[in-house]
């Protein structure tokens, strides 16, 4: 308990480091543009992919599931639609992406760290926490709801494409499922969620990879660190925000 | 010049660096010696001020690190080269992007003229031509040249050079010596290498701190060594035979003479 209050301490120390107006604009901007490509787009296709078959595969184990005369067919587009807006989208994706960016983030840091690449840079008098953190903090806060987008998007697709291939799922049936009672409040309110979950995947990555102390093995536990703790840290604040803004 | 005045330095109650007192001379290549575990790197990260001593001052041509505050500190550091021991040049960029780094952060010249400072230390360490390489194809004793050259791109005043030669061949180590050498003296920098290869000591040692147990044990240069009677010393630097062959024939013709 002492140990992990140290620990958020600590965290909240180099947020506050890494949270403040950068040395030169330019080299932040610089920054940033590697950031959001090599973060974000190159994530593009896994999320796409990953959304397409998830969106398939729901809408065919809904129509499995809901076989009663009493239930209209439209219910399993409606259903499918709610589960990708509301929760697929956002927190699911970005489970999936605080293993593959959260790894990438705390490995990068961790072997600047132990490389004294970091040292390197305090000692030219530069505010590496701001350098390094920073970018990919506003990066990802900034392109992961756009992902988050294409994912709802292919979601539905994929969706769709079931109901075509699925006998027991007429595509008019599910066409009008995807519209009915449509809030988009919820898709608001589901990349504003995303908006935070990048929050949690590149500083928690971050203070992992930047308190790593030793070798290439501490540098490979930071990463399953950051990325079991960035993983915890999305399901506790899906909970709080549903709570408070759904409930 | 860099002045140390009774610097202490203990990790919880174990003192690694006891009531030292020493200068760092400009225009000079000042070495830190001592065996691994002596408190060499202590001493070096006290002087440029990522660890704090618990007693002491550190002056900086008169300036007290100790006593700035984090926004003076980060001034002086710009005036401050570093090479570490792994040379720590950032693997994300090339080479000509690691020594336009502290430029792009710092200096206020054009961009034209930021590029043709950056070549020119690539050229001062030989290296023209292979500014567009990343630091993983390149070699050791290539790297640590790339990263003399990012630290001396802004014009530094002070030097600070952790265990230049480990994990070099002699020879290349001889190459990276005599290149530290000649750029302390020509852009009068004040230079402080702390190494435990001997080669080095008797090669570039214009002044030698010798560290024993966290306590300075000895002071000269690379001539007052083969003299001196210090029995620590001579048992650190003339612990090869080749070395002691070397001192004894040096020690005879200075008595005949
Ligand atoms: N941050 C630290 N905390 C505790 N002990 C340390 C720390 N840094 C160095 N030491 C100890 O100080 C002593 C000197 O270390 P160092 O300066 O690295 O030796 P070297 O002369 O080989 O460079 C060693 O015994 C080391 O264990
Ligand atoms: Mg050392």
């Amino acid at each position: 308990m002492k140990a992990s209050l140290h620990k958020f301490g600590e965290y909240v120390l180099l947020m506050n480091k890494a949270i403040s107006i950068p040395d030169r604009w330019s080299m932040f901007f610089k920054q940033l543009i590697k950031e959001i490509s090599k973060l974000g787009v190159d994530s593009l296709w896994i999320v796409i992919i990953i959304s397409i078959f998830i969106g398939t595969v729901i809408a065919i184990q809904i129509s499995l599931n809901i076989s009663s005369p009493l239930i209209p067919k439209f219910t399993i587009g409606y259903t499918t639609r709610e589960i990708i807006l509301l929760e697929f989208s956002s927190s699911i994706m970005c489970l999936i992406l605080a293993g593959k960016v959260g790894s990438n983030i705390a490995s990068e840091i961790g072997t600047m760290r132990v490389t004294e690449q970091i040292d390197a840079m305090e000692i030219m008098g530069v505010n590496s926490a701001n350098f390094l953190i920073l970018p990919k903090v506003v990066g990802l806060m900034l392109f992961i709801p756009v992902l988050v987008i294409f994912s709802m998007f292919t979601g539905i697709v994929g969706g769709y494409l079931a109901s075509m291939i699925t006998p027991s799922l007429p595509t008019s049936a599910f066409e009008y499922g995807l519209q009915y009672y449509f809030n988009s409040f919820y898709v608001g309110y589901s990349i504003l969620k995303s908006v935070i979950y990048a929050f949690i995947i590149s500083s928690v990555a971050s203070y992992f990879g930047y308190n790593a102390r030793g070798g290439a093995l501490d540098v490979g536990k930071a990463s399953t660190n950051a990325v079991v703790m960035s993983s915890i840290m999305i399901l506790l604040a899906d909970v709080i925000m549903t709570q408070l803004m759904l409930a | 010049m860099i002045e140390l005045r009774n610097i202490t330095k203990s990790f919880e109650g174990r003192t690694v660096l006891n009531d030292i007192s020493c200068t760092f001379e400009k225009g000079k290549t000042n070495l830190i010696i001592g065996r691994s575990g002596s408190g060499k790197t202590v001493m070096v990260k006290n002087v440029i001020g990522l660890i704090k001593p618990n007693k002491g001052e550190i002056l900086y041509d008169g300036r007290d690190l100790i006593k700035m505050n984090k926004k003076e500190l980060n001034m002086l550091r710009r005036e401050m080269g570093m090479l570490f021991q792994g040379s720590a040049l950032f693997d994300s960029m090339t080479v000509l992007e690691n020594v336009m780094y502290p430029l792009e952060m710092f200096s206020d010249e054009s961009n034209k003229e930021r590029l043709k400072r950056a070549e020119f230390c690539l050229e001062r360490v030989s290296l023209t031509g292979s500014g567009h390489l990343y630091p993983s194809e390149i070699s050791g004793g290539m790297m640590k040249r790339a990263a003399i050259a990012r630290a001396i791109s802004l014009n530094p005043k002070y030097l600070f050079c952790d265990e230049p030669n480990s994990g070099l061949d002699p020879k290349t180590s001889l190459i990276i010596d005599d290149l530290i050498h000649d750029i302390t003296q020509e852009f009068q920098m004040t230079t402080v290498i702390n190494t435990h290869d001997m080669n080095s000591v008797m090669n570039i040692g214009d002044k030698i701190i010798f560290i024993k147990e966290g306590v300075k044990e000895w002071e000269g240069s690379k001539d007052d060594v083969i003299l001196s009677t210090n029995e620590s010393l001579n048992d650190f630097v003339f612990a090869s035979d080749l070395f002691r062959k070397v001192k004894e024939i040096e020690l005879d013709e200075h008595k005949s003479k």
